[in-house]
């Protein structure tokens, strides 16, 4: 688009203006993690990296990172395994309810989490299941399904049947023509699905509140835990800023991956 | 390509029957996620509605599984709950209008302005955000505008202090990436040409914008919309981080959890209801292909 000189200059001011919005609150974090003071006072009063070299040793924190991973990879595979089913029926097959299933697909990550929360936990309880990771992992799946499903779809729907066709023509059965024709054109919108699958995940915690057993708490709920604690609130400041400075290089990564295809769209819905 | 051939065998024959029989594929593809999403999910929000029809007994707060409309009809007269539900409604809604706001010229300066290495650099620079935890970024904005000693205060000299509308700016500040990026995807697939042709017609910049651009990404806007709305209206968290008294419609589902399960159930059913009126509204315009 032809754009004036001031137009685009102003465009891109106002571009920098939002990201910086998205970081500063960041900024704020990782200012406080070298904060002398327990507390969040502002401008932080001296440097220490004391709470870091804490946070290092913090067993909580470690075996919550652990559940959360754990968590987050199992409710992805499965949310792979139904988004990718669901997306081949949905887009290749035109059958009663097809309307009705694609809407009830997108309802518990467009519904707000407590009402998701509230109706997994009386749901479970109604039929006696105790509440553990299992229920976190079915909790986590039902609301990523939709994520990997938007992805296969967007794909499957740039897809010319052609490709397909010509599998067939030369010989390949359903199964051959999957493996070697299909799942590779799908391949980067699995993992796209799969990364904000993981991600979301990741920071659920309002549905993890009310899915969730006694024990084996999750990185986000040992969070809350801890945010109510002065003597923690530093410590916690450090694992959220090193999970930001971790996730860079998966982020960049997927984004390199997702983009290098046909499609050109970064990881998005 | 050969391996695959001299493996034959039985999956010769699945695929054989299945390429015969595509109903039986459909069966195949369906039942999974159907039984899922049914039992998982439908099954839970029944489990809901029906908890939601009993009442609890008043001295032993046990619950009393006799069906009745009492929850609802509190609900719906109380004009403290009215007045939480219009609030909450609201504060949704303002998220999302600044977070389009916001939103808008930052997709498309990234879609169609900058380079494609700034485009690159940029896009992970929205995602990164979302695995900062959602929790310490309201935590951050709790020192942010902290009446006495945050950083508005200190720094600026002014705050809005801890109630509506410091939960209005963290929550769009929140969700902000899920508004830029079905945008920015939206804006990507949306054809150069197109806006090469409003140009050869005539069109200026601005005119091409409002009748070219946005009628095409109203999709896209609507997509992220759902889930800056969603997200905002069923809040619990950030309105106690921030919010100081005031309460929104997931603190009063949330309150209620413990100690009258029937009502925090009958309370749940309102932004159920909002939330299908807006996404049968947004399905027509063809945001659910945008999510």
């Amino acid at each position: 688009m032809h754009l004036s000189r001031p137009a685009r200059i102003v465009l891109r001011v106002v571009a920098w203006l939002g990201l910086a919005f998205l970081y500063a609150p960041l900024v704020v974090v990782a200012a406080l993690t070298l904060n002398t003071s327990k507390n969040f006072v502002w401008p932080p009063a001296g440097l220490t990296l004391h709470w870091w070299s804490q946070a290092a040793h913090n067993d909580g924190a470690r075996s919550a990172l652990w559940v959360s991973v754990k968590l987050a990879v199992c409710a992805a595979l499965v949310a792979l395994v139904l988004g990718t089913l669901l997306a081949f029926a949905l887009q290749r097959f035109r059958f009663f309810g097809r309307n009705a299933l694609s809407f009830a697909v997108v309802l518990p990550i467009a519904l707000p989490g407590i009402v998701t929360g509230i109706a997994m936990n009386a749901g479970f309880r109604q039929i006696g299941f105790d509440l553990g990771f299992l229920t976190l992992v079915i909790a986590h799946a039902t609301f990523s399904v939709v994520l990997v499903y938007n992805n296969v779809v967007a794909r499957l729907r740039r897809l010319a049947p052609s490709l397909e066709e010509a599998s067939a023509d030369l010989g390949a059965d359903t199964v051959q023509t999957f493996r070697h024709v299909t799942f590779p054109l799908v391949r980067s919108a699995l993992m796209a699905g799969g990364l904000l699958a993981i991600a979301l995940s990741f920071d659920e915690i309002v549905v993890t509140t009310f899915t969730s057993g006694a024990t084996g708490k999750t990185l986000p709920q040992w969070i809350f835990d801890n945010l109510a604690r002065p003597n923690q609130l530093p410590v916690v400041n450090v694992v959220a800023t090193a999970v930001v400075i971790g996730s860079i290089v998966p982020v960049w990564l997927a984004q390199r991956l997702a983009g290098g295809d046909s499609a050109g769209r970064p990881v998005g819905r | 390509m050969a391996d695959a051939m001299t493996a034959g065998g039985p999956g010769r024959r699945l695929s054989r029957a299945l390429h015969r029989r595509p109903r039986a594929r459909l069966a195949a593809l369906l039942t999974a996620p159907v039984v899922w999403l049914v039992v998982a999910y439908l099954g839970a929000l029944a489990a809901l509605l029906a908890t939601a029809l009993f009442s609890i007994d008043e001295f032993t707060s046990a619950i009393v599984h006799k069906i009745g409309f009492s929850n609802f009809r509190e609900i719906l007269t109380s004009s403290v709950y009215r007045a939480v539900t219009v609030r909450s409604v609201g504060i949704a809604l303002a998220v999302t209008a600044i977070d389009i706001a916001i939103g808008l010229p930052i997709a498309f300066y990234l879609a169609k302005v900058a380079s494609s290495r700034v485009r690159s650099f940029a896009a992970v620079a929205v995602l990164l955000p979302l695995w900062a935890s959602y929790l310490v970024k309201a935590y951050a904005w709790r020192a942010i505008v902290t009446p006495s000693g945050g950083v508005l205060d200190r720094w600026f000299g002014g705050t809005p202090g801890f109630g509506a509308v410091s939960v209005t700016l963290t929550l769009a500040y929140l969700w902000l990436p899920y508004m830029i990026l079905p945008i920015f995807a939206g804006l990507e697939r949306l054809p150069d040409s197109l806006l090469e042709a409003s140009a050869d017609l005539g069109g200026k910049a601005g005119r091409t914008f409002a009748s070219v651009i946005v009628p095409l990404i109203v999709p896209a806007i609507v997509a992220g919309s759902i889930f800056t709305f969603s997200l905002s209206m069923g809040d619990y968290i950030t309105v106690r981080i921030v919010g100081g008294t005031t309460q929104m419609l997931g603190s009063v589902v949330y309150a209620n959890f413990v100690d009258n399960l029937p009502f925090a159930a009958a309370y749940s059913v309102v932004p159920v209801v909002i939330m299908f009126v807006y996404l049968s509204l947004a399905r027509r315009t063809g945001a659910f292909e945008n999510l």
